[in-house]
């Protein structure tokens, strides 16, 4: 009797699932500096690039995730 | 200037990258339990999978730092690298030479060198690229330790050792399997890191014709200053552009150069294969929306002294590839800065990757099983792919520290190309065009373009000669030279070529059925509509290369 060799997952679940947990550190770390602003000076800060690009991302990776989790 | 410094999020965004890495080398080594596997990634990759592969391949952290300083330093003209000098070859590959590489079912591009030619062709061929993987991940190394100690203030060894480690085991584990896989990582990682930096840019400054307008005559443009050295940053003609870098250099690189097209021999079948440079010319022309906007808008800043922005320097020279950190530290706030460090590692780390598994397939089959041990088992080679892998990254790592105490070696790369891969695009041509090429013929053309490209470099370094001998133009820069030495060796390699094939024995012509055209019977797509060939998205590939061109000229 042997294993069975289990189905390899697409490449494009493991994109997903980095664009998931990327994003959602880059949407987190946006919104603590919203609440609780660290101090450090960037330029076009007031736009608050790290949470929509973190929402992107996380959209993206859910839509990448969802699609190729079997 | 003072390092950047990271945020405990930063941390964690680099930390799951790693994890992300290893991971998936471990999760990929129990699909990989032949050499087929270990070295073509089991032929079983869709034509998009192999596409993106392919493209980042080439797109590692070196590259973009580099491009993006290079901008700073010649303007628009960089971005003929990413149009002129890119788009034809890949598209070349797909369509005229992809068919002779899949269909001979080779595993390596020396490998091809061997059934057009004889053995002494591709141990030649196959000697001369690892030398150039090993010198080209060696330096890929330590241009990221400088990288990271000088904006992150990391220790040099750790960050050396701590990602060539990181690469020796997931690809010792799955080979060109996980290489791929961390490859299209990076290639998501790249454009999500590094894309909104150029958008930042277009923000603060205000539209992509505010950046264009603040840029001196001669940096905003493609082609409209090419007739005349003296009038554009490149100081380059456009002979030099058509014959040096568009022909040689590119057709040289894209079509030959056994890193990138691996990438198409893990397709799953011909059509794929075909389709994979072709799909990857769609993103290899998007990428200056990246390195040579961002390039710009560093060039528009440092001309507003309203902006606090200018390049370091070193020594008092200007160091143009601080350009993109620099940005990245000016935009990105905490989590942003842990993304953007992360899509350079990514880039550094697949980059060293790629050459180490092209390094691993060309030390196996084309110097290991073809000159020292010819009856190797399967399960032995691919026993010695995996040894090549961790040798490799030994080799890679000691190249760096050599690179470390001579670090003018990373001015020498683009020259490295010319030596081995513009005379090898003379070689695949006529090899696989004209049935009477000969083995002699192919190996003394070879060696002699080689060896031309070489002596011309070392008379130029040392001052034998003066590099307007063979540039033609009274002005010069070192680009234009590497350009035009590319071309140079590629006329030798194919004049010496053809003379000696006149005097020598020529292979017999039911040999060389599926590797040159005119005995090979070409089948393909006979019954497929027009708009699902690959030809239909190579014409769209042009139609958009010749859009820009004339958008930018």
């Amino acid at each position: 009797m042997s294993a069975e060799t289990p189905k390899m997952k697409s490449i494009w679940y493991f994109v997903g699932l980095m664009l998931l947990v990327m994003g959602g550190l880059v949407l987190l770390a946006g919104l603590i500096e919203l609440v609780s602003p660290s101090g450090r000076q960037t330029v076009l800060a007031e736009i608050h690039p790290g949470i929509w690009w973190g929402a992107v991302m996380v959209a993206g990776g859910v839509i990448f995730f969802l699609k190729n989790r079997k | 200037m003072t390092t950047i410094s990271l945020g405990f999020i930063d941390w964690l965004v680099i930390a799951s990258y790693f994890a992300f890495v290893l991971g998936i080398g471990f999760y990929l080594k129990r699909f990989t339990t032949s050499e087929n596997d270990f070295f073509l990634a089991g032929r079983k990759n869709s034509a998009w999978v192999a596409g993106l592969a392919f493209l980042s391949a080439n797109l590692g952290a070196l590259e973009l730092l580099g491009m993006t300083g290079n901008t700073f330093k010649y303007g628009m003209y960089v971005a003929h690298f990413y149009w002129i000098g890119a788009i034809p070859a890949m598209l070349f590959l797909g369509i005229y030479m992809m068919p002779f590489y899949y269909s001979s079912k080779i595993k390596s591009i020396p490998g091809y060198l061997k059934l057009r030619f004889d053995e002494k062709t591709r141990v030649l061929n196959g000697i001369a690229f690892a030398f150039m993987t090993l010198l080209v991940s060696g330096i890929n190394l330590y241009a990221m330790a400088l990288v990271l100690r000088t904006f992150l203030g990391w220790d040099w060894d750790v960050s050396m050792w701590v990602s060539a480690i990181t690469v020796a085991i997931y690809v010792s584990m799955s080979g060109l399997l996980s290489a791929i896989f961390t490859e299209i990582i990076q290639f998501f990682l790249i454009w999500f890191g590094l894309f909104l930096v150029a958008l930042l840019g277009i923000g603060e400054i205000g539209s992509v014709s505010a950046i264009m307008e603040r840029l001196p005559a001669s940096f905003n443009t493609l082609w409209s200053t090419s007739g005349n050295a003296a009038a554009n940053g490149m100081e380059v003609t456009w002979p030099a552009i058509v014959l040096g870098l568009a022909f040689v250099l590119s057709f040289g690189y894209w079509t030959t150069d056994f890193l990138v097209v691996q990438r198409a021999f893990s397709a799953k079948d011909l059509r794929s294969a075909r389709m994979t440079p072709i799909i990857a010319s769609f993103f290899k022309m998007a990428v200056p929306f990246i390195v040579i906007l961002t390039g710009l808008t560093a060039i528009a800043l440092s001309k507003d002294p309203g902006s606090g922005f200018a390049l370091l320097k070193d020594g008092g020279q200007v160091n143009y590839d601080s350009a993109l950190p620099l940005l990245i530290a000016r935009y990105y706030p905490t989590g942003l800065i842990g993304l953007g460090v992360t899509a350079l590692l990514a880039g550094f780390m697949a980059g060293q990757a790629g050459n180490i598994s092209a390094f691993n397939t060309v030390w196996t089959y084309d110097i290991y099983k073809s000159v020292i041990n010819r009856n190797a088992s399967e399960t032995h080679l691919l026993y010695m792919g995996r040894a090549a892998t961790l040798v490799g990254v030994l080799l890679s790592i000691g190249t760096a520290y050599w690179a470390k105490s001579f670090p003018s070696i990373m001015d020498y790369m683009q020259a490295i190309f010319s030596w081995v891969n513009a005379p090898l695009f003379a070689t695949m041509l006529l090899g696989m065009f004209v049935r009477w090429i000969t083995p002699n013929g192919a190996f003394w053309g070879l060696l002699a373009g080689m060896g031309s490209s070489f002596f011309l470099f070392l008379a130029v370094k040392f001052q034998w000669i003066e590099a307007q001998v063979f540039t033609l133009s009274s002005v010069a820069s070192d680009m234009s030279a590497n350009f035009w030495r590319a071309w140079w060796a590629w006329v030798i390699c194919f004049a010496v070529t053809i003379v000696i094939s006149l005097f020598t024995k020529k292979k017999a012509e039911e040999e060389l059925v599926g590797l040159v055209k005119g005995l090979t019977k070409e089948t393909l797509g006979e019954h497929v509509p027009f708009v699902k060939k690959p030809e239909f998205y190579a014409i769209l590939s042009l139609v958009v290369l010749v859009i820009l061109n004339v958008l930018f000229w």
